[in-house]
């Protein structure tokens, strides 16, 4: 069996989070697929993705993969990163597409027009390079990695959440917006841990060792029962 | 506290080495690019531009396996650039493990090339780099390694790069590219303000309150240096700790 999945859904590069990972767990079965049954079931599954999110949903959706993503987000440890996150949500402005509906939220674009900070100074956009990450919940993940630990970010499009207690970490530019999320099975971020070096292989580390089941029980039958698996 | 402005070593890629030449011309050798690259990631380098300058097509495939080898070691974000002339290439870049695929001379001949990648990849991944040279009411773009004058105003060009969906501008002074005088602050400044995607300040470095200089007064986002890196002038953890001291904010 798979140890971890990872989704390709044919949006750029996954040899970088591939690469991590076997860094991390070195004997682990890692493999990059497009193949919806193995992604069902493999043990843990990472869904990366960067580009715009309507093609990254199309895309999915040509493979057969949405409903393999659906079932991993409600039944194995999931990790989303950066477009991974982003269409979890209910909807993004990008295109105006609906997304998974997992997380309570909205996906939307940083302003671009000229926002400056008190020295003048511009938010460019995208919102690229190390920001600060602020754990806003314990958790397994963050494990030896210190509240406003910087991770490598790349996005014009940012996460609004509507259920605060789903936020794990929060991250300033030049507003607070939600950097990472966390529910039952599910944690998903909106920087790259992959290209983030020590703090983020510390974080894929604790992914790759993380048992969300063996407290959660409970949990994990709630969360199927709010999202039914669709075939 | 926030964003961190980015320090970003530059490795000069020839026949699988790290050179560097001054004024684009006259190289020496500056060691082996995995090596390196591995240095600077645990010096606290926040991304690795790799610059393919080999000139001949045979020994193109040779960054592909450098860059494989380099993103099973180093965590941070790579980008690389030279010869870059179709949406293949960008391809095959990513493919081998980068981040980001610079684009040059290629952008200007064919516009089109910056659209079409940054619709298939996204802006994120693809930056354009341009060569100035001061001219008479502003700066001038070159191609070819600066060999080559287009005309074109490097202003205008930047806001056009934007529009087409360059996610960012990588941007040389070839008037001060291996002088050590410092940035030309008057070009990185007109671009950095001129548009929204981040401008990475390049060519001239030569001492730690250059890079200051290139943020504070040329408004960058991010600075690329290489050869006060590879000859051990400075470590980067060294121009970090001067950056910070000056009230800029670093990932240290």
């Amino acid at each position: 069996m798979t140890d971890i999945a990872i989704v390709d859904y044919g949006m750029g590069n996954l040899r970088s989070v591939s690469k991590a990972l076997e860094h991390v767990a070195p004997t682990a079965s890692i493999v990059i697929t497009d193949d919806p049954e193995v992604v069902r079931k493999a043990g843990r599954v990472v869904v990366p993705g960067q580009g715009a999110m309507p093609d990254c949903l199309r895309e999915l959706d040509k493979r057969g993969l949405r409903s393999a993503v659906r079932y991993a987000a409600m039944s194995k440890p999931f990790l989303g990163i950066c477009i991974g996150l982003q269409m979890l949500c209910d909807s993004s402005e990008e295109g105006n597409v609906e997304g998974l509906g997992i997380v309570t939220g909205t996906v939307r674009r940083f302003p671009s027009t000229s926002v400056a900070d008190s020295s003048g100074l511009r938010f460019k956009v995208p919102h690229m390079g190390w920001n600060q990450v602020h754990q806003a919940i314990e958790h397994p993940l963050w494990k030896d990695i210190p509240s406003d630990a910087r991770f490598y970010f790349v996005h014009s499009y940012y996460v609004e959440t509507a259920n605060p207690e789903s936020t794990a970490a929060t991250t300033n530019y030049p507003f607070s917006f939600t950097s990472a999320v966390a529910k039952d099975n599910i944690f998903a971020v909106q920087f790259h841990p992959e290209k983030s070096h020590d703090a983020g292989l510390t974080l894929l580390n604790n992914f790759v060792r993380w048992e969300p089941f063996q407290f959660q029980e409970g949990i994990v039958k709630s969360t199927r029962d709010l999202f039914p698996i669709q075939t | 506290m926030g964003l961190a402005k980015r320090i970003i070593p530059c490795l000069d890629v020839t026949n699988g080495r790290v050179v560097k030449g001054i004024n684009f011309v006259g190289l020496r050798d500056a060691g082996d690019p995995v090596e390196i690259s591995r240095r600077y990631g645990d010096q606290g380098a926040d991304e690795l531009t790799f610059l393919d300058i080999t000139a001949s097509s045979d020994n193109r495939d040779l960054i592909l396996r450098i860059i494989e080898e380099v993103a099973a070691q180093v965590f941070i974000p790579l980008t690389v650039g030279g010869g870059v002339r179709k949406v293949e290439d960008v391809r095959r870049l990513l493919n081998a493990g980068a981040d980001k695929v610079s684009i040059n001379t290629s952008a200007v001949q064919n516009p089109r090339l910056v659209a079409d990648a940054a619709d298939r990849y996204g802006s994120q991944c693809i930056v354009v780099a341009i060569d100035a040279k001061r001219v008479e009411n502003g700066w001038e773009v070159f191609t070819h390694g600066g060999r080559q004058a287009t005309g074109m105003d490097t202003v205008e060009w930047a806001k056009k790069l934007q529009s087409l969906g360059a996610g960012e501008i990588l941007l040389t002074s070839m008037d001060k590219d291996g002088t050590r005088n410092g940035f030309d602050l008057a070009l990185t400044r007109a671009v950095s303000d001129a548009v929204d995607v981040p401008v990475i300040a390049s060519g001239g470095v030569g001492n730690l309150h250059h890079l200051v200089e290139g943020i504070v007064e040329g408004h960058a986002d991010a600075v690329l240096a290489a050869s006060i890196f590879h000859y051990g002038d400075y470590s980067i953890l060294q121009a970090k700790g001067y950056m910070a001291e000056h009230g800029i904010e670093v990932r240290l």
